[in-house]
């Protein structure tokens, strides 16, 4: 895998006066019921080249590898790679979707475009992803993948008009971390999930008529 | 002989049997005046334990000194301790030099959650009872920008079909309609942007909240209820300290993160990522580049308020 080749050059913030380097990265999460082991963070390192402000860094999340299958055996729970199984299975190239699927990953959810497993899953390392050039692109790496069909969000993201963040809005302060695309997105059913609203105000206006009470306040 | 009348008028002393009509006039005045005046001040009686002798005399928050205001604070502290039980902190950040605050809704995005108003109350110490927040989402017909047909009270999931969600709240106007109403000065705006409210000074005329075009500003119509656990200790003077029942607040862009470097609750509490906020006079700055390249608004424009907000969608 040659992670150089995969590297986006991206522009943050304060980007003219400190060329970020970042490295998008990140992953499909391959197997249903497979999670990345945990979720760890790239770092990126700032240096100003036209002043003397040293910048804090901008940190992006990103998974710490490829996806693991956890399996339960009659005496303890194993973490599978992908490989463990694909190594040893020719790729169907002819699935599109999972509901061709009779032993594993049936019944996970797929909806995202006219894309099947093999668009983005890698048939030659099942432990990576690949471009739709074929260029290898490791887990963590994941962006570039999301990018190569979404360059209008991938354009927002890159100038901070798209994906959420916490931390300092200025840098010289303090650093920042930001949301990965698989953050919000479910590689597999990437349409932002509905949500059910928790917090109402409780305006005097909005309530039905109410008799006051002893506690009422006329002040 | 005839009894000299002259000098019986002459006197004049306000003893009874040789009263004058103009001396009971005054008499009854200055009784019926000192009526008035008990009653008028009787409030003050009243307020005897809310609020200290300090507290009264508190002069405006541009006329503190250094010292003056390192009291103020300390004392504010200590009331919080004592009404709430809660220990905080209350700082008093002043603006950036060559920064002016900035912020940014993506509409294309937002899906009215409404996480953003439940961040807010909770960093900014609203009243637990009235769920109160600065803020207030819009959902919004599309296809139109009639505000008398939005809702804030849909309870169903979101987004709904065929609706829109438009958070709104302080727009941080660089023409305030609402301190050139106020009759005291006790709000004003500051070299970052940010509208701010002396809570010791405003009087609770709510002429302000009448002059926002956007329902931005708040009237504390109760002392706040807020559970001493859940108080969030790092406060300001100007922004998210306990306010005292019978004034206005108003969203202050969190000026006591924003103005140590860091970003706004809301902001932080946003799960689509719709809301973006920075520093307009930097050049590099997010904000920038997206009016810039985005389709960007702001909210009734034709009022001429030239808000420090903006709304916007991809494409």
């Amino acid at each position: 895998m040659t992670h150089e080749q995969d590297q986006i050059h991206v522009q943050l913030g304060r980007a003219a006066c400190a060329p970020l380097c970042l490295i998008l990265g990140v992953a499909l999460a391959g197997c249903d019921g497979a999670q990345p082991e945990a979720a760890s963070a790239s770092t990126v390192s700032q240096t100003s080249t036209n002043e003397s402000v040293m910048l804090h860094p901008v940190t992006i999340n990103r998974p710490a590898g490829p996806p693991v299958a956890r399996v339960q055996t009659a005496d303890a729970e194993v973490a599978l790679a992908c490989s463990t199984c694909h190594d040893v299975r020719e790729p169907d190239f002819t699935n599109a979707t999972t509901t061709d699927l009779d032993l594993f990953h049936v019944g996970l959810e797929f909806v995202h475009g006219d894309l099947s497993c093999l668009s983005c899953h890698n048939a030659e390392d099942y432990d990576a992803l690949r471009l739709a050039n074929g260029v290898s692109v490791p887990y963590p790496d994941v962006m570039t993948l999301c990018a190569q069909c979404h360059a209008p969000q991938a354009r927002s993201y890159e100038n901070g008009a798209h994906g959420g963040m916490t931390g300092h809005w200025d840098l010289t302060r303090g650093p920042r971390t930001r949301n990965n695309c698989i953050d919000c997105h479910d590689p597999h059913e990437p349409a932002f999930p509905r949500m059910q609203p928790t917090f109402k105000p409780r305006d005097r206006g909005l309530q039905p008529a109410q008799h006051h009470g002893e506690e009422a306040n006329h002040g | 002989m005839v009894e000299p009348s002259e000098p019986r008028r002459s006197i004049s002393l306000p003893v009874l049997g040789s009263v004058s009509r103009r001396t009971a006039v005054k008499g009854i005045g200055a009784t019926l005046g000192a009526a008035a005046f008990a009653t008028a001040i009787s409030p003050l009686r009243k307020l005897q334990g809310e609020i200290s002798a300090e507290e009264l005399m508190q002069r405006h928050y541009k006329e503190l000194s250094p010292e003056d205001k390192a009291q103020v604070i300390n004392r504010l502290e200590n009331e919080t301790k004592e009404r709430f039980g809660a220990d905080v902190t209350i700082d008093d950040p002043r603006p950036i030099p060559g920064t002016k605050f900035v912020y940014a809704i993506n509409l294309s995005v937002c899906n009215g959650n409404g996480k953003c108003v439940e961040a807010c109350h909770k960093e900014n110490n609203h009243d637990r009872d009235t769920n109160q927040s600065y803020i207030r989402v819009l959902e919004m017909q599309k296809g139109t920008m009639d505000m008398e047909q939005a809702n804030t009270t849909y309870d169903h999931t979101v987004p709904a079909e065929d609706k829109f969600y438009m958070p709104v709240q302080c727009q941080q106007c660089d023409e305030p309609p609402c301190t050139d109403a106020c009759p005291v000065e006790a709000t004003w705006k500051e070299d970052d942007g940010i509208v701010v409210v002396d809570y010791n000074w405003c009087i609770g005329c709510r002429y302000c909240e009448a002059a926002c075009p956007y329902h931005a500003r708040r009237f504390n119509w109760k002392k706040p209820n807020v559970p001493a656990a859940e108080i969030n200790p790092d406060q300001g003077y100007l922004s998210n300290r306990i306010r005292p029942q019978g004034v206005v607040e108003k969203c202050h862009y969190c000026l006591h993160r924003t103005r140590k470097g860091r970003l706004p609750a809301c902001l932080e509490a946003c799960p689509t990522g719709a809301r973006v906020f920075g520093n307009i006079l930097d050049p590099e700055s997010e904000i920038r580049w997206i009016l810039e390249n985005k389709r960007v608004y702001v909210l009734k424009e034709e009022l001429g308020t030239k808000p420090s907000f903006f709304y916007y969608f991809d494409s």
